[in-house]
């Protein structure tokens, strides 16, 4: 019993982080028609800024509550500057092209951005560990485990809720869902596309990278990183459907749920019981679990 | 569709090519034989492309046929290059058939998506298996030809050459011929509207399998032209970054022409040797910049700069609905 649970809490706790990137990549697609490549890179990002900002309020010997803070901050500064830069001045060219050129496009972004994280950050490993200890130890149902762990999974459901609300029940949301739905009708209704092209976009990023900086305390920060989260966070919006928000929970629940289990009963398959599940649920819902059918072009 | 070059005239140039490798100082020689099997496969991709799928998932039989070779030629003591490269295309080709009945239904970034996902249950599974040398893979021997053994390194390359160039212009040649037959049509078709074409009374699914399955085996062939020209393999032949490269010949060659997946295959090989002497450390970011580059100003790839207007009439067809403009009219 104890074992299981062990299971189904390291899952929750993999899956709060997965939810969060896959959240990004998922709301992307919905809104740009974009399968972003360079979200993994985006995730990184937010990984080492996150380490570079621990260390340097480690430096100065300030409490490790101001570094997780710091942290926070200066990711989601840059991450959505970087966001909003990549998609006004890169990716605004690429409209209109086909859906498998704008793969071709991020994935161009993503061996640039591998490359520049190599050369800020060199291609030793880099920890942050200091913000882990925050929370300190917390005992459940006779296991103990890293409080801080276990605060990524409220902080996770917090964020999902926000953006489901935000979706559907403001304005701003129901604009978005709009040009989700119908592009085309939205402009002729007066809808700025351009700007919620930019802001959808940027707002993806920001999720990846606070992911990101989420874990960095959790990991230690190498190249490969970027390539490791993209294959996951590919199959959870797959699993999911790609542009749904509840399918990004189920999704993430789903592989942090794969991924646990298969480390503590058979490692040798991991990547694969994740697949394996992608491929199950392809083959009885082509589009993904929470994908509405839509009509077929004759 | 117009004609292009003559079947005949194709091998021509496959001789030439051959009898230019002696001319080659032996560096060139393994970037050529390098660029030659990437192009075999970025080929497959091609054909696979012309019914509107593309695979990201090419490392799959990639992976598949090296792997298959090296198996079964140290099981067997099969070191014939030809007999080799035969191999691997057989193990790509059959794994082909059996996948691609299974992902035929699927159509663009699924079928991408599921095709990326199946390689990476390969790396995943190859990684993990011991047996086989787990991340680190292992090493094969020198292949021979018809009995010859080739003891002067520079022989060996150029026989690796010129088996490479020989097959994958032959490739090069039945694809041309591929493109104008009946299936290559309705490829096309299927690209424009596959339940159009099912109306009509052809299985588009079937045309989907056959185009996938004939990449595989190409995929395969290739695969194993890495194999004896590194004579290593590891799982990153199944990694999806591997995969990635290739598609990338296959953009960068644009879709209209054979030759130039030839020389979009050698241009990345150049670019990427240039840049390994230059910035060792940023090749990727060359890449990057080099990507973006070609789809920004050519986007119908390399093949453009020579065939103009040619098909003109052919692209008419396929000119996709254009988007609206995003920005509302004030």
């Amino acid at each position: 019993m104890n074992f299981f649970l062990t299971i189904v809490l390291d899952g929750l706790i993999q899956a709060s982080w997965l939810f969060i990137v896959a959240l990004g990549l998922t709301l992307v697609f919905g809104v740009l028609k974009i399968l972003n490549i360079a979200h993994g890179s985006f995730y990184a990002l937010g990984a080492y800024i996150a380490a570079t900002a621990v260390t340097t309020v480690a430096a100065h010997s300030l409490a490790p509550s101001v570094g997780f803070i710091a942290m926070l901050i200066s990711v989601a500064l840059i991450g959505s500057t970087v966001g909003l830069l990549l998609e006004r001045g890169l990716l605004k060219m690429f409209y209109g092209r086909d859906e498998v050129v704008l793969l071709l496009v991020t994935y161009a972004v993503f061996l640039i951005l591998e490359d520049l994280t190599k050369l800020i950050w060199g291609v030793n490993p880099i920890y942050a560990t200091q913000p882990y200890e925050l929370f300190g130890n917390l005992e459940f149902a006779g296991l103990s485990y890293v409080g801080y762990d276990l605060v990524l999974l409220p902080v996770s459901a917090a964020i999902g809720f926000l953006v489901w609300f935000g979706l559907n029940r403001t304005i701003t949301g129901k604009i978005v869902l709009a040009v989700i739905h119908n592009e085309e009708m939205s402009v002729s209704m007066g809808v700025r596309v351009n700007r919620v092209y930019a802001v959808a976009f940027a707002f993806g990023v920001l999720l990846a990278s606070l992911a990101g900086a989420l874990t960095a305390p959790k990991i230690s920060m190498q190249p490969g990183l970027s390539s490791d989260v993209i294959i996951l966070s590919f199959a959870i919006v797959v699993i999911g459907g790609l542009g749904s928000v509840e399918g990004a929970a189920v999704g993430a629940i789903l592989v942090g749920l794969a991924r646990a289990a298969s480390v503590h009963l058979l490692p040798q398959a991991e990547l694969f019981m994740i697949y394996l599940i992608m491929a199950g649920v392809l083959m009885f819902r082509p589009e993904g679990l929470f994908k509405r059918e839509t009509a077929r072009r004759i | 569709m117009k004609q292009g070059l003559h079947p005949v005239v194709m091998i021509m140039l496959v001789a030439a090519a051959v009898l230019f490798g002696r001319l080659l100082p032996t560096w060139t020689l393994s970037l050529a034989t390098i660029a030659a099997s990437n192009a075999l496969i970025a080929l497959g991709i091609v054909i696979l492309a012309r019914t509107g799928n593309v695979s990201f998932g090419q490392g799959l039989f990639y992976a598949a046929g090296g792997y298959g070779v090296a198996l079964i030629a140290n099981a067997w003591g099969i070191t014939d290059a030809l007999v080799q490269m035969l191999i691997g295309a057989i193990c790509a080709g059959l794994l082909g058939l059996v996948i691609g009945p299974l992902l035929a239904r699927y159509t663009g970034i699924f079928f991408g998506m599921l095709t990326l996902a199946l390689s990476m249950v390969l790396y995943g599974a190859l990684v993990k298996t011991t047996a086989l040398g787990g991340s680190d893979g292992f090493n094969i021997g020198r292949p021979t030809l018809f009995g010859m053994n080739f003891t002067d390194t520079r022989e060996a390359d150029f026989m690796l050459y010129a088996v490479s160039v020989v097959t994958t212009g032959l490739a090069g040649v039945s694809a041309t011929i591929l493109f104008r037959s009946e299936l290559g049509l309705a490829s096309l078709a299927v690209r424009e509207n596959n339940l159009r074409v099912e109306y009509l009374g052809i299985s588009s699914s079937r045309v989907i399998t056959i185009n996938f399955a004939i990449a595989a085996l190409f995929a395969g062939a290739s695969g194993a032209f890495a194999l004896m020209a590194q004579r290593h393999i590891d799982p990153q032949f199944a990694y999806w970054t591997t995969s990635g490269e290739f598609v990338f010949v296959a953009v960068l060659a644009g879709y209209q022409s054979v030759a130039a997946v030839f020389v979009a295959s050698l241009a990345l090989e150049l670019v990427r040797s240039f840049s390994n002497l230059y910035l060792p450390n940023t090749w990727q970011l060359v890449l990057g910049v080099f990507l973006l580059g070609v789809i920004l100003f050519l986007p119908r790839g390399i093949g453009s700069l020579w065939i103009r207007q040619r098909r003109k009439g052919v692209e008419a067809a396929s000119v996709r609905p254009v988007r609206v403009q995003t920005e509302p009219v004030q």
